[in-house]
């Protein structure tokens, strides 16, 4: 059942992740740290297309990039990517249900992974070891309960039974 | 398509707005990797996200909260832990004072300035660690004290064991601190047993540093502790930084290759000390601290 998701709400759920990539973790957890933001966009792109404009992507990525302390524009760009990613297949990807989605917004994510890690060589880094590409797998597993979860909040709040 | 009546609103389609927004931050990016453009949209982006930052430090709290309650527990055995380390620490103490004194006398005997006074009356500020980054190619944290708290650019920062970075962006109430295994960040460190001069640099890597610049017949060995020297202003002297980890001394080559490994926990710790030196304004305009400032 398709339910309309307001601006308040997704507006919100954009600040949540957010917060959640800004917890302060530390040692190998980091390693299994999926990107919220990234998910969240994912599923508001999917689910909803057109509700949430690139621009709102590039906005987050922008914040992401400075409280992360990296190169203005990395994450940006990678969240750009996901929104045309989601934009592209959106239509196929609504026939599935979420636990079929997965594997397949997983590989969006590795997508986005390697344009991050595209913009970071070109700045000069070494290429991180494969143990960074776990984001895209943590972030494959959360799939599923996440857009559960954001599915049952909007359900509850546009219920139309209350009226 | 030029008929249709609109019943849906279409703008630009997906590849040509991803077209526009990537062009957009391959500006942002070739901006702010070759030349440190947008310094005010950082500091704009710091503040807007500091409040989320700090939402997203109370589970830490209450974890600390929490731990701190549990740790009540065993105060009396702790006390009794510390005031051993306490005695132990001040005999260190009271020769380091003595041997300070010496040092004092000695230098006024050959006439040198009291230089010693000056350069190791260090302030020290506490501060959290808000934030680690997400992957691993920058190496960078950020603290939980700004400049509304009196922080400068290019202070140092230490943990209980050792150098842990320096300070290399500002915000209102938040601060970046660039780690010791950052590429870009050098310093100037003296191997302890011989007091041979070098500078230390990162490599990208966790828990890998670099003694540049040393020649294959240098006299410096597996173990070795290095710690500041205290030359360009910009760390204390006397500071662990490194120890010695492997040497490869290739002949063919002009420098031997010599890794070590940060003293400090450089990525572990949740607290962290900034280090401000109280120096003579007037004569040390020169050696403004900068990230550069180690490299030669």
């Amino acid at each position: 059942m398709y339910v309309p998701a307001s601006n308040w709400f997704i507006a919100a759920s954009l600040v949540m992740a957010l917060i959640l990539n800004f917890l302060p973790l530390q040692g190998d957890i980091l390693i299994f740290r999926p990107d919220f933001v990234a998910i969240a966009i994912a599923y508001w792109n999917i689910n909803h297309p057109h509700k949430m404009g690139m621009s709102v992507a590039f906005g987050m990525g922008l914040m992401m990039d400075v409280g992360n302390a990296g190169i203005l524009g990395q994450h940006a760009l990678a969240y750009c990517v996901i929104v045309y990613l989601t934009l592209i297949f959106g239509r196929r990807l609504r026939l599935f249900n979420s636990m079929q989605q997965a594997p397949q917004v997983g590989l969006i994510l590795l997508i986005m992974q390697i344009v991050i890690v595209l913009v970071a060589t070109s700045g000069g880094s070494a290429l991180p070891d494969g143990q960074y590409f776990l984001a895209a797998v943590s972030g494959t597993l959360l799939w599923a309960p996440g857009s559960f979860l954001l599915s049952m909040l909007l359900k509850q709040k546009s219920d139309p039974d209350a009226l | 398509m030029e008929t249709a009546p609109q019943f849906f609103r279409h703008g630009p389609g997906p590849f040509a707005r991803l077209f526009v927004f990537a062009l957009l931050s391959c500006l942002l990016i070739a901006g702010d990797v070759r030349f440190k453009y947008f310094p005010q949209l950082r500091q704009a982006i710091g503040v807007i996200i500091f409040p989320l930052q700090k939402i997203a430090y109370i589970p830490a709290n209450i974890y600390d909260q929490v731990e701190e309650f549990i740790a009540s527990f065993y105060l009396l055995e702790e006390n009794v832990k510390l005031r051993l380390l306490y005695l132990e620490n001040r005999e260190q103490l009271l020769k380091l004072h003595s041997l300070e004194a010496e040092n004092i006398h000695l230098r006024q005997l050959l006439g040198a300035v009291q230089q010693i006074e000056n350069k190791t009356r260090t302030k020290t500020v506490l501060a959290e660690i808000l934030y680690t980054p997400r992957d691993p190619f920058n190496h960078k944290i950020t603290l939980n004290k700004g400049s509304q708290h009196h922080i400068q650019l290019g202070q140092a920062v230490i943990d209980d064991k050792g150098i842990v970075g320096q300070i290399t962006q500002l915000y209102p109430w938040s601060s970046e601190v660039t780690l010791l295994t950052d590429r870009d960040h050098s310093v100037p460190v003296q191997v302890v047993r011989n007091s041979l001069r070098s500078v230390v640099s990162g490599t990208g890597k966790n828990d890998q540093l670099e003694v540049r610049y040393l020649s294959v017949n240098t006299d410096i060995q597996k173990g070795d502790q290095l710690v500041t020297s205290g030359i360009g202003g910009v760390y204390p002297p006397g500071i662990p930084v490194a120890t010695v980890l492997r040497i490869e001394r290739d002949p063919t080559g002009d420098f031997a290759q010599i890794i070590s490994t940060p003293v400090a926990g450089v990525d572990r710790n949740r607290q962290v000390l900034i280090l401000s030196l109280i120096q003579p304004e007037s004569h040390d305009a020169l050696e403004m601290p900068k990230i550069e400032s180690g490299k030669n």
